[in-house]
């Protein structure tokens, strides 16, 4: 591996007698993306502080491009240093200034350059963060995905080797969150720069990061590629990581969103061409007349039940499931073809035929007897390659659903 | 048996060590808080000498000039009004005090001294505390909770440069005009309450002013103007730069307290120097 560009050695950090900072060795790599996840409070702004030199050390070196920071010469220190841009958490911007001069700020006082270079550089940046029409406007007029983009720009405007991004997605919503996590991830591919980011994200940044470094107990527990810390045995993927995903779905048992992404990025992505994979997407057809008809309950011990009764025949499969939608479960089995999954799949039906629908009505109890709770059970296969886009394989699924059970729970008796 | 005895004696002693406790505990106090105020001494008499140091830097120009617009222009209509009042207050009091003892005729002498050696500079220092030195410290303290100074900083932006040295120069430079703006409508305040009100001879009123001024006088207040304005931006902006190190608050409220700080600190420090300049200059 190459030489890191930028690496901690024994950096200790107090504040009074917290000790923030206990011996942190890391090493960030040029060009990639470095992620340091961590708790709330375990140091992660203060370590990305000390990158950028606004918090130094009390003990330990960091050292630049292999040189220690701390014995560089003033004006080599201040080039090192200018080479690194910081992206706040609240990203800072100056609310008496427009975001076209927030932009144009760091080149307008760090710089000799002339008003129309500026004016073309802003303006570039401006245009490329989608922010043409905000360009007038102060930030507290802007949305707050609009103000990450113009701290970003501001970031970006002096072409820095590093950025710096403290919580880049702190007080997003989920839609902007993966937005913003894209947003870092294709301005890195178009710019080419080094990026670190600190964020509480899991899996979303592990999708857009090289390295990652986690933080925990003051020191840095691991240093890898997002892959290795899922096979990482040490207290702080169980405290952190477990903490940070909810591996399960409280309603259905099945595995969360984020934590089926994972599975299928790990398990999917770094198979060889023709070495396939299946899909299964299953629908509950008439889950709202369910729900109106014979209230929540009787909905939620539907869901509950298609839940285990996936899990028990394709999870012994090796297959992992997840809820897509509120009446859409998604299966996929990696070491399964097309023929053995729909051999699964008509061992499931028939379960479910005979055993489930009595476990659906007992559960959903008198409510829904009195009323007769009535639904379809659909579902569609479609094989994968590793090379394709799981949602298309999802889609192509989708597309082949035809009906494998009808429930019926008959009055009581 | 010693240790007998040592024991025996143990709660004798705590007792004596809480009395001596009560007895040092306000000198430990007072001894805490001088060199609490040292400190602070220190630390804005370094913060002022390196904010000087980049007075003269590149790309001050255009920061100094919208400072002086901020701190200095826009006080010119409190200073005309307060100004004219306090001249037509002195005028008034003066006449009817001089009324008393027949000298009428020094009313112009005693309103232009009062005014251009020491209500004039001290009046106006404290107006343009109240209205940009509180200002200034706000604007500087949100900036510095809401790390928009850190981000300067990130930037390799010369926080001191950008933000305090144009303050201070603006401050130096608005101060003594204001200082004479303020006796100028002071002596025109008083002319029309001594002389236009109360009926004093205007040509005596005039002619007393031109008599006894010297430029020692006009000198000594301006003086007076470059030390408050010193000691006003240094006060007003150190304490919004460190708003964030402050022990009994922080965010919002920490920038309030700096605030009522600045203001009253500068207000006391005014008439502090002013009695020392003053004291100098006789």
């Amino acid at each position: 591996m190459d030489a890191p560009l930028i690496e901690f050695k024994d950096v200790t950090k107090r504040f009074g007698s917290r000790t923030v900072l206990d011996g942190v060795n890391l090493k960030i790599y040029e060009g990639e993306v470095t992620t340091i996840i961590g708790l709330s409070g375990a140091g992660k702004s203060v370590l990305l502080k000390h990158i950028i030199g606004l918090i130094k050390p009390d003990e330990g070196v960091i050292l630049f491009q292999g040189r220690p920071i701390g014995e560089m010469k003033r004006g080599e220190k201040a080039a090192s240093l200018a080479q690194i841009s910081y992206m706040f958490q609240d990203n800072a911007l100056f609310d008496s200034m427009t975001v076209y001069d927030n932009i144009a700020l760091p080149l307008r006082e760090t710089t000799s350059l002339g008003k129309s270079e500026i004016d073309s550089r802003v303006m570039a940046r401006i245009e490329q963060t989608e922010l043409a029409d905000a360009a007038y406007k102060y930030p507290s007029e802007l949305s707050g995905g609009m103000q990450k983009r113009a701290a970003l720009a501001r970031a970006l405007v002096t072409d820095p080797r590093i950025v710096l991004f403290d919580e880049p997605t702190s007080g997003q919503d989920p839609i902007r969150k993966n937005a913003i996590l894209s947003m870092i991830a294709q301005y890195q591919r178009k710019f080419g720069f080094t990026a670190v980011l600190v964020s509480h994200e899991i899996p979303d940044v592990y999708f857009i990061s090289n390295r990652i470094l986690a933080l925990y107990d003051q020191k840095i527990v691991f240093q890898g590629s997002p892959e290795d810390l899922e096979n990482f045995d040490h207290p702080f993927t169980r405290e952190v990581i477990h903490s940070l995903e909810g591996l399960q779905e409280e309603l259905t048992g099945l595995y969360s969103k984020r934590q089926f992404k994972v599975m299928h990025h790990l398990q999917l992505t770094q198979r060889t061409y023709g070495e396939t994979y299946s899909i299964v997407v299953f629908t509950l057809s008439d889950l709202d007349v369910v729900m109106t008809s014979s209230g929540y309950e009787a909905a939620q011990a539907t869901i509950r039940n298609m839940g285990a009764y996936i899990d028990k025949h394709f999870g012994a499969m090796g297959g992992f499931s997840t809820r897509r939608r509120t009446n859409e479960f998604v299966t996929v089995l990696p070491y399964s073809d097309l023929s053995e999954a729909e051999n699964i799949l008509r061992d499931f039906a028939k379960d479910v035929q005979e055993r489930g629908i009595r476990d659906v009505c007992t559960e959903a109890g008198s409510k829904t007897a009195a009323r007769g709770l009535e639904f379809t059970i659909l579902a569609g296969i479609a094989q994968g390659q590793p090379i394709a886009e799981i949602e298309s394989v999802m889609d192509s699924a989708k597309a082949a659903q035809k009906e494998i059970a009808r429930f019926r729970c008959s009055a009581r008796r | 048996m010693a240790d007998n005895a040592d024991n025996h004696d143990l709660p004798e002693n705590k007792a004596e060590m809480r009395i001596g406790l009560k007895v040092t505990k306000p000198f430990a106090f007072l001894g805490r808080e001088t060199i609490g105020w040292i400190g602070h001494l220190g630390a804005s008499t370094i913060f002022l000498l390196l904010a000087s140091l980049k007075i003269l830097r590149a790309k001050q120009l255009a920061k100094v000039v919208q400072q002086i617009y901020y701190i200095g222009a826009r006080s010119t209509m409190i200073i005309l009004l307060v100004g004219l009042f306090t001249g037509m207050v002195l005028g008034l009091q003066t006449y009817h005090a001089l009324v008393q003892v027949g000298a009428q005729g020094a009313l112009g002498t005693l309103v232009a001294l009062t005014l251009v050696r020491e209500l004039g500079p001290v009046l106006t220092a404290i107006m343009i505390t109240a209205r940009a030195g509180s200002a200034i410290t706000a604007e500087i303290g949100i900036q510095r909770i809401s790390e928009q100074i850190d981000a300067l900083d990130t930037m390799r932006i010369d926080s001191l440069r950008y933000l305090i040295s144009p303050r201070i120069t603006a401050s130096i430079i608005s101060f003594p005009l204001l200082t004479a703006l303020f006796d100028l409508i002071g002596i025109v305040g008083g002319y029309i309450s001594g002389v236009l009100i109360m009926g004093a001879n205007a040509g005596a009123y005039v002619y007393r002013i031109q008599a006894s001024m010297e430029m020692k006088d006009i000198t000594g207040g301006f003086i007076k103007a470059v030390v408050f304005a010193v000691i006003v931006s240094t006060v007003c902006c150190y304490q919004g730069y460190f708003a964030h190190t402050r022990r009994d608050s922080h965010g919002a409220k920490a920038v309030g307290l700096s605030t009522t700080s600045a203001v009253v600190l500068s207000c006391v420090l005014i008439l502090v120097s002013d009695y020392v300049v003053t004291s100098l200059l006789l």
